[in-house]
């Protein structure tokens, strides 16, 4: 029983760590940039819901809509006052500037919303069903619904829509995608947005289990160890990339001493890296010279 | 402008190039010799960690700025030297051997952490060395036995001989460490691995075919740079005086690395123009939180905001550092009429794919 309860709550906080390292394996994909700031972007996302739904008391799914539309109009402003003028300079740089960013971030949500954990308002929270003996909260049921219906949305986006394949044609080769016809820059531009929605989505699902407060972006770090667990640019990496952190933190912090909680999802990183380099799903090869 | 006649083949490997330049770097000597005289306690102790924080940062420049290998974990290698260098001083070591073997370990470590990551590039050693760094922190806190956990360790006074304690005598460490560093990593920079390094930054292709062995040459710089950062670190211990896990964050790591960032990659003249930068920014932090009305002042986290926003408009602006700007200003004067702007102006470029390594 106890290991059930433990899986389901691993797989619950997996689903978010998965959907943030979506949002950073979207943007790298399509863009070769690195996103540091995605964690904080999705609490961006948790504080324009909490402003939507708890301040202005809009129903749960008018507020939702509200939220995702305004972090897509953030992600498309972001790229193109901060990112756009770094194309074509080193991903280091690109790295730092996601870095910087993140701290802005960080200070402008504390400034406009304060810096003590907030919860959000949502219909479902505090819910819970009982099935043999293992408790089900809904709101785990929920992160794990929403994951399943946002990655089933991602697919049919990249498979049969013309900007899905364009967004997948900018991702192979910028050049040749410039070569005919797509207009590189704006895909770049809605790649973003789409990040950005991507990681609001984690930020409203994670709320009720989480509290939401500008330092809540820190989990971030742990979805970047889990997209590169998941090799760095696949999507369905990504996902399986964050269940398995999730679950290995779930497990680490009750059978292993204090403190392996924390670290089981970098030490999960380093062996993979030291093991398999390219991660579960590789996408890079090796130059032939 | 100057041209410079070369005569001798010694020429071109000499530390300095021009009489100009020796006349400038022995007035820069005189006057940080005699600082001491001129400035009091509070100034004295702020120059000292400009120093400390400057022979952090020539590790860090060695390793980001020379061998083009990124890390977001150097605040690892500060804390190991410091926790080396206190613990060994609690247990009786005079304070050099302690020194000395704090460099040591971290060289150590350094060396152990190079090994995964010799296999990585980018972003993966960048996140490989962040992972590396959390690990430490937690040690830090759960190796109670040795580093004293949570309740942090004190740092005995420096003494050795005399007492080192003072702002004069710890200033003068200080300068002295940073000196030997300074001279240590151009000599190196000079030599052929130095040359290595620079050769395996900008094309791993190119230097393999030259004959560089890309892992040894990528794990010396790594335990180099650690090295140095261990360093610091000991003598960082001594200028916080207790040491305890919260201390050796992400955020320092990040703070070192706007230091060579800010202060311009690939250039020692950037590592001391950073340290200056970092060493200064508090105090102008303090300055601003004074001059602006209380609600924007008590802004949680505005420290680390200002850091980002400053980090982020050079990156955009100024990508190459105050040492770019400053090399800018001086050919503008050299050239005064004639110069140009296109001298310096950012060409086009395509990205070039990490996907195909």
């Amino acid at each position: 029983m106890e290991v059930i309860q433990l899986l389901i709550s691993g797989i619950s906080q997996g689903c978010v760590y998965g959907l943030i390292a979506l949002g950073f394996v979207l943007i790298y994909k399509a863009t070769e940039m690195v996103n540091f700031a995605q964690g904080d972007m999705m609490m961006i996302g948790a504080f324009v819901a909490v402003t939507f739904i708890n301040i202005l008391e809009w129903p749960f799914v008018w507020g939702l809509l509200a939220t995702i539309g305004v972090m897509a109009v953030f992600g498309i402003l972001l790229e193109r006052l901060l990112l756009r003028p770094m194309i074509g300079e080193p991903h280091f740089a690109v790295l730092m500037l996601t870095i910087g960013l993140g701290f802005i971030l960080r200070a402008v949500a504390g400034a406009i919303w304060g810096n003590e954990p907030r919860v959000l308002h949502a219909p479902y929270v505090g819910e819970v069903w009982r099935v043999g003996g293992v408790i089900i909260g809904a709101d785990n049921v929920a992160i794990v619904l929403g994951t399943l219906f946002l990655c089933g949305l991602l697919f049919l986006f990249f498979r049969f829509t013309r900007l899905g394949i364009a967004m997948q044609a900018a991702s192979q080769n910028q050049l040749a995608a410039y070569y005919v016809g797509i207009p590189v820059k704006r895909i770049f531009s809605l790649v973003w947005a789409l990040s950005a929605v991507i990681a609001a989505c984690a930020g409203v699902l994670t709320a009720p289990v989480s509290l939401i407060d500008p330092l809540m972006g820190f989990v971030g770090i742990k979805a970047f160890a889990a997209a590169i667990v998941g090799g760095f640019g696949s999507l369905p990496g990504a996902i399986l990339g964050g269940l398995l952190v999730g679950i290995v933190e779930q497990f680490a912090g009750l059978y292993l001493p204090p403190g392996f909680s924390e670290v089981s999802a970098y030490v999960l990183l380093l062996v993979m890296l030291m093991v398999r380099p390219a991660g579960l799903f590789a996408t890079m090869q090796q130059k032939k010279v | 402008m100057r041209f410079v006649r070369k005569t001798d083949y010694a020429q071109d490997v000499d530390l300095f190039q021009h009489n100009g330049q020796r006349f400038w770097y022995g007035l820069l000597a005189l006057v940080v010799l005699l600082a001491p005289l001129a400035l009091d306690r509070f100034y004295l102790g702020e120059l000292a960690l400009v120093y400390i924080y400057a022979i952090a940062g020539i590790g860090l420049m060695l390793l980001v700025g020379y061998t083009g290998q990124v890390s977001l974990g150097h605040a690892a290698f500060l804390a190991i030297g410091a926790y080396t260098h206190a613990y060994l001083l609690n247990h009786g070591w005079p304070l050099p051997l302690a020194l000395v073997a704090a460099t040591g370990l971290t060289a150590v470590v350094g060396g152990i952490v190079a090994i995964p990551a010799l296999r990585m590039t980018g972003i993966y050693l960048a996140v490989a060395t962040l992972a590396f760094a959390v690990i430490v922190e937690q040690v830090l806190t759960h190796w109670v036995s040795v580093t004293g956990g949570f309740r942090g360790m004190a740092v005995p006074k420096a003494e050795f001989l005399v007492d080192l304690s003072g702002a004069g005598a710890f200033y003068y460490l200080c300068l002295g460490s940073l000196v030997v560093s300074l001279l240590a990593a151009l000599n190196w920079l000079r030599s052929p691995t130095g040359r290595a390094l620079v050769a395996v930054r900008d094309s791993e292709t190119s230097a393999q075919s030259m004959g560089i062995h890309l892992a040894y040459t990528k794990g010396l710089a790594f335990a180099i740079s650690a090295a140095f950062t261990g360093l610091a670190g000991g003598l960082f211990a001594h200028k916080i005086t207790y040491l305890a896990p919260d201390g050796f964050t992400l955020i320092m790591s990040i703070q070192l690395l706007l230091m060579v960032v800010v202060g311009g990659l690939g250039s020692m003249h950037g590592v001391i123009f950073g340290a200056i930068f970092i060493g200064l920014l508090p105090q102008g932090i303090a300055i601003f939180r004074d001059s602006v009305p209380p609600t924007i002042a008590q802004i949680p986290g505005l420290e680390p905001g200002i850091f980002g926003l400053i980090l982020v408009l050079f990156l955009i602006y100024e990508p190459l550092g105050i040492y770019g700007r400053w090399c800018k200003i001086r050919l503008f004067f050299e050239e005064f009429p004639l110069y140009r702007k296109a001298t310096y102006k950012k060409q086009k470029s395509y990205l070039r794919t990490e996907r195909l390594r």
